[in-house]
């Protein structure tokens, strides 16, 4: 493939410049603290984000909890009236801060800045991203913001949901001034570190790698840093404007002054939904990589998923109205974004027909990466799927801001973004600490995943067509039998989930030490040692052909012409 | 525990089976037809697709399995007929669908000139909807004729709601600056839930209420009787309706019982302490700003929630409320036992 020796086996036994890694390289606190490697900026992320994931989680626990009957019990205090009243303002801030703390600290930094950090210079071939200490600045700056986060939540909360939709938002007495302030900053992480990705493609792919021979993970950190440029500061400026607008009254959003909420609401989606595509398109980079390696196939239309990665980014700009279709925009406003909306859905359904594809006649190998990549096209389809019924405009009406719509975005970010990002952790684990974790005990995690995480959402589609409306803390008797399964679900999820953590933290010591390529993968973050040096290359190396191109390929076959 | 889960599903499953499908709640409205066809349409597509591709991946991941070091891969990269195929087959079913969705959209949009007209005013948390034409009013019940146009239209007094009758499969956000609404015709006499859909705030898990569909004879006693009649101002009773019927009660307890809002009962004449540690006795003329300009002054310990009651309510009905307030008396429980 290249003059850098990728073939399966480690390259350990004889290496002659076997160095230290990236780890043992410096010591002491103040050399991860200032450092301006990518890989160890990367790794403080994974810790930073993993510890959001860990709080939110526990608070989606304490929703399913208190949703496991229909009355106010669990976070109630005794069964009076006032008892009720305040459980369901405990409730509403804690939904809220579930989901402001999945969204702006775990799923948009989850996947770009921990592995597009730690991986997007090793599969390029450079020793770093472009701008070293940039990325470092980017890590301070999400820090900042989470701590604005996390001040929101020990004063007094928030409770206006995640979207901070007005006029709500101007008048509620919880703490929104420091959580826009605090999305505001983390808005800034995010577009310096898309900025740093596209420059380091740009301008930092090895001798060789032209566009098309690039991994896909590359081509989707790409659109997505494109997104995260274009569209985060949007998101800055509606978040200053209601900042503004608590503070000095500007009246742009109130309508007692004469503004308008549901320019808010424009506004927001303009960002919001592009930044759903922020959270997933990295997730479709990453099934790329896992089914190509562990099936030894080379990618099915590599094109057609790169470019559809690009469209995706491009269209996602223009459908933000079908969030609002019973908002009370035109009704002519409804039709062009439900049209917009379809034309989306089509590079997708591209993708997975593609990584479908990709399994024919392939070397399938049932191990705990590959087991996550399959979980993906099962959850993502169906998140994807239920994504037509809420594009058809009449449909939609009912069933708008239902559990319908609850289950439909956990299936793409949890079933795809989540099931990705865990795919990516045990696909690049070996690479990242220079351990194997123990195969069996991920494959029982993934199994534990999966079952928990289809028996907690999948009831909430019925639920919603049912007409269970979201963000309720108490509901209907006829509901109890749904929302307790789902409830149940949710057990098993966080059941797999810990368990995924404990073997993979129990690695380090007791794992076997991995090769430089155990997968016996053809992309470049391969041909180094695991885990990487400093400089992630002696040498840099030149590249001569694309990164699916296993020596398992039966090239007799491709001569003979045979398709 | 299993058990009595099952029991309870399997319960759910027959209701929902005898009211509608298992997918949908009672079809009540004309539009229910045609919005349950078309999620069925895509329920079938969805189903059909997704087995389709399990069945294959499943049949790729067992078929070509690893089971050999030396195995071979094929080395297929692409294929322009099948990807040409597969772009193309969805592009159309997707146009179909949006086409489906749009028609039955404009439709819903169209509103027949004959439609009685019913003014539906969310407010945190209750919903009045009124009548103007029958000069009634009724709190968290919409009552309507079975076989006849309806047109609601749909507002807000603070922050956003939006109106959802489930067996309608109708919704539309309240907003506080413009009128929305839409139309419906209701095909089925009974009593159905309507919630609010749009979170806003504290009480929005218990801002619902009920849809009551009645044919044409329960539609004119209805009309006939005293049910959500406009109030008397010299009943004796007229200040606890106007209590009730501007959502008052929703936030404010007469018992004693601490809700979003300090209880009202054995307050006047009481001395309340301010946020700003203010002491103010509670008189006509406090209960007046207190109403009319809600966040002047808030009593310690609850949190600025009540919207501004200034314009909506004409001295009459002022007056009735205070009236009512202050014959609650000190008699009843204190207000934090």
């Amino acid at each position: 493939m290249s003059s850098t020796t990728i073939d399966g086996t480690a390259p350990d036994h004889g290496a002659p410049h076997e160095e230290v890694d990236y780890i043992r390289a410096k010591k002491g606190i103040k050399s991860w603290l200032f450092t301006v490697d990518h890989k160890r900026i990367g790794l403080m992320y994974l810790a930073a984000v993993s510890l959001f994931f860990l709080f939110a989680g526990v608070l989606a626990i304490i929703v399913r909890l208190e949703l496991l009957t229909p009355m106010m019990d669990f976070l109630a205090d005794g069964d009076a009236p006032e008892a009720a009243a305040k459980a369901r303002d405990v409730y509403n801030q804690v939904f809220t801060l579930h989901g402001a703390a999945m969204v702006f600290l775990f799923i948009i930094p989850s996947i770009p800045a921990t592995l597009g950090n730690f991986f997007l210079p090793l599969m390029v071939g450079a020793k770093d991203v472009a701008f070293p200490k940039l990325n470092l600045a980017s890590f301070y700056i999400y820090v900042i913001g989470a701590c604005f986060l996390l001040y929101a939540i020990l004063t007094t909360g928030l409770d206006t949901g995640w979207t901070f939709y007005t006029p709500y938002s101007i008048e509620t007495g919880t703490a929104v001034m420091a959580s826009t302030m605090g999305a505001f900053i983390l808005g800034f992480s995010s577009i310096l570190t898309g900025l740093n990705f596209i420059v380091t493609i740009h301008k930092m792919r090895a001798p060789g790698m032209t566009w098309t021979r690039m991994p896909l993970f590359l081509w989707a950190i790409y659109s997505t840093s494109v997104i995260q440029i274009l569209a985060t500061p949007v998101l800055a400026i509606t978040l200053l404007l209601l900042f503004f607008e608590r503070a000095f009254g500007v009246g742009i959003f109130d309508p007692a002054m004469g503004g308008d909420p549901v320019l808010y609401q424009h506004f927001f989606w303009f960002y919001s939904h592009p930044a759903v595509y922020i959270m997933i398109l990295p997730g479709f980079g990453v099934i790329s990589e896992i089914i190509c390696v562990h099936s030894k196939k080379h990618i099915f239309g590599y094109k057609a998923i790169a470019l559809s990665s690009l469209a995706i980014a491009i269209i996602s700009f223009l459908v933000w109205g079908h969030h609002m279709f019973v908002s009370g925009q035109s009704e002519f406003a409804g039709v062009l974004f439900s049209f917009l909306t379809f034309a989306v859905a089509v590079p997708t359904a591209i993708k997975v027909f593609s990584w479908i594809a990709t399994l024919y006649g392939g070397a399938i190998t049932f191990n705990t990466p590959m087991m996550y990549g399959l979980i993906f096209l099962f959850t993502f389809t169906i998140g994807g799927l239920t994504g037509l019924f809420l594009g058809a405009l009449t449909v939609d009406v009912h069933l708008h801001d239902s559990y319908f719509v609850v289950a439909h975005f956990h299936y793409v970010m949890m079933g795809g973004t989540v099931i990705a990002f865990l795919g990516a952790l045990h696909h690049w684990w070996p690479k990242m600490f220079g351990k194997m974790y123990n195969e069996k005990a991920g494959i029982l995690g993934s199994l534990l995943v999966f079952v928990g995480f289809n028996l907690t959402f999948f009831p909430q589609f019925m639920l919603g067509s049912r007409g269970m409306p979201r963000r309720y803390a108490s509901y209907d008797a006829e509901f109890e039998g749904l929302h307790a399964l789902s409830t149940y679900g949710s057990w098993i999820l966080a059941l797999g989930l810990t368990w995924t953590a404990v073997y993979l933290i129990a690695s380090f010591w007791t794992g076997k030490k991995a090769a430089a390529n155990p997968w016996g993968a053809a992309s470049l973050e391969w041909a180094t040692q695991s885990p990487p040096i400093e400089h992630n290359f002696h040498e840099t190396p030149h590249v001569d052909a694309d990164p699916y191109n296993f020596k398992e390929i039966d090239r007799s076959q491709a001569a003979a012409g045979h398709h | 525990m299993t058990l009595s889960l099952l029991g309870k599903l399997g319960g759910g499953l027959v209701l929902a089976e005898a009211q509608g499908g298992f997918w949908m709640p009672p079809k009540a409205s004309t539009f229910a037809e045609g919005v349950d066809g078309l999620f069925d349409f895509i329920l079938i597509l969805s189903i059909v697709f997704f087995v389709g591709l399990m069945a294959l991946m499943v049949y790729f991941a067992v078929k070509y399995r690893r089971t050999h070091v030396e195995q071979k891969t094929s080395p297929l990269k692409h294929s322009f007929k099948l990807e040409f195929l597969w772009s193309a087959i969805p592009t159309v079913l997707l146009l179909v669908i949006f086409a489906w969705g749009q028609r039955d959209f404009i439709l819903m949009n169209a509103v027949p000139d004959s439609a009685l007209d019913v003014r539906v005013t969310g407010q945190k948390w209750s919903w009045s909807i009124g009548y103007p034409s029958l000069g009634k009013e009724c709190q968290n019940k919409l009552v309507v004729p079975l076989g006849e146009p309806v047109k609601l239209t749909i507002s807000s007094v603070d922050v956003l709601h939006s109106f959802w009758i489930p067996a309608f499969r109708l919704k539309r956000d309240a907003l506080p600056n413009k009128y929305t609404g839409y139309w419906f015709e209701a095909t089925q006499t009974g009593d159905f839930p309507l919630y609010c859909a749009e979170y806003c705030g504290t009480d929005h898990s218990v801002m619902t209420g009920r849809v009551q569909v009645l044919d044409a004879e329960a539609w004119k006693a209805w009309v006939a009787s005293d049910d959500c009649a406009g109030l008397d101002p010299t009943a004796a009773d007229y200040g606890e309706k106007l209590f009730v019927k501007y959502g008052c009660n929703a936030c404010h307890s007469v018992e004693g019982v601490r809700l979003v809002g300090p209880p009202l009962n054995g307050i006047y004449g009481k001395p309340e302490t301010m946020q700003d540690g203010s002491q103010v006795t509670v008189d006509d003329n406090y209960l007046r700003e207190a109403i009319l300009d809600p966040n002047a002054s808030i009593v310690q310990g609850f949190a600025p929630a009540m919207p501004t009651f200034q314009g909506r309510l004409t001295d009459q009905e002022l007056n009735g409320i205070i009236d009512y307030i202050k014959q609650l008396g000190g008699d009843a429980a204190p207000a934090n036992p």
